[in-house]
């Protein structure tokens, strides 16, 4: 068994409206940035045990579509490296 | 009837709830998350609160509490009544036992209001709440403007699940009597025997109150389940 750190990104569906993200992008722009739209995600970083890299972004895949993000309104990215 | 009201860690309405159904003549059973056996059971209700501290999502960690698959089980086998208020509702659809997610309020702050709620569909589930009737509830929560993905809200309606609006005083659908931002002005739908809504009837018990319509929401539930098996309350 190796472990691995995998990163999961869990962001909002483009078509979900993100108060958060409205709210911040209004504030930048007060601030003087030229922002056309700010959208807020998640990074969950999980330490896992699993065979090989493979079987570690598999069980990664999984803990995200069935927890990390709900795929009714949430899009998410899983990267895994070796620790 | 036993009624189960279940508590989450970080359950706070559940005390409420208790004290409702007492009010209404029923001894209600206090249920763990941990529970394994609702077989004994006539019904169950998830209480509002902020379930392990809405970490992650509002219900999101609960939904994955035995507690839910022993629901899932009942549900499926002899359509046990569930009734999600709030965090109970959040948590029904993180659990996918109800269409559709809670998302974070469209102002992007916790609402804590007064609304005016129309029955939009009669269900035997709620006996004696009239199609079209309208209800005084309040509402207390920072996610709960309901979502459904693009081309779901069709099937909603067209499958009678679409059960409680947000109004006008007047009883009129129209986006400034909207609290949220939830999709079509939705406060609250029913799939089978299972039903959700985010505003909180055991709040609303008496007129000194502010309302007594949360008794009269409550009241159709338990006789639609005295009803359906043929208890004599």
């Amino acid at each position: 068994m190796a472990q691995f750190r995998a990163t999961v990104v869990v962001t909002l569906q483009p078509d979900v409206l993100d108060p958060a993200g409205d709210a911040t992008a209004q504030v930048l722009r007060h601030m003087g940035y030229r922002v056309a739209d700010v959208r807020i995600g998640k990074s969950i970083e999980v330490r896992l045990e699993a065979e090989d890299r493979a079987e570690a972004q598999a069980l990664a895949h999984k803990m995200a579509a069935s927890l990390l993000a709900n795929p009714v309104m949430e899009t998410f990215s899983v990267q895994v490296e070796e620790l | 009837m036993r009624v189960a009201v279940v508590t989450f860690p970080g359950s706070n309405c559940d005390d409420d709830t208790v004290r409702a159904l007492t009010a209404l003549g029923v001894s209600p059973v206090r249920v763990g998350h941990r529970a394994q056996d609702l077989s004994t059971v006539d019904a169950a209700i998830l209480p509002g609160g902020f379930s392990y501290g809405d970490y992650l999502r509002g219900g999101a960690l609960a939904a994955q509490a035995p507690v839910i698959e022993s629901l899932r089980a009942e549900v499926a086998s002899r359509q046990l009544p569930v009734l999600g208020i709030c965090n109970g509702f959040q948590i029904l659809a993180e659990a996918r036992l109800l269409p559709g997610a809670l998302r974070p309020n469209r102002q992007g702050t916790f609402r804590s209001a007064w609304q005016t709620i129309r029955v939009t569909r009669a269900s035997p589930l709620f006996w004696g709440l009239e199609e079209g009737e309208l209800l005084r509830l309040p509402i207390a929560h920072g996610e709960g403007a309901y979502y459904l993905p693009p081309g779901q809200l069709a099937a909603v309606f067209g499958n009678d699940q679409a059960w409680l609006q947000y109004v006008s005083e007047d009883g009129l659908l129209h986006t400034e009597a909207n609290p949220n931002g939830s999709v079509a002005n939705l406060a609250g739908v029913i799939v089978g025997s299972v039903a959700g809504l985010m505003p909180h009837p055991e709040r609303a018990m008496a007129d000194y109150l502010g309302s007594a319509d949360g008794a009269r929401l409550l009241q159709a539930w338990l006789s639609g389940i005295s009803r359906r098996d043929g208890h004599a309350r």
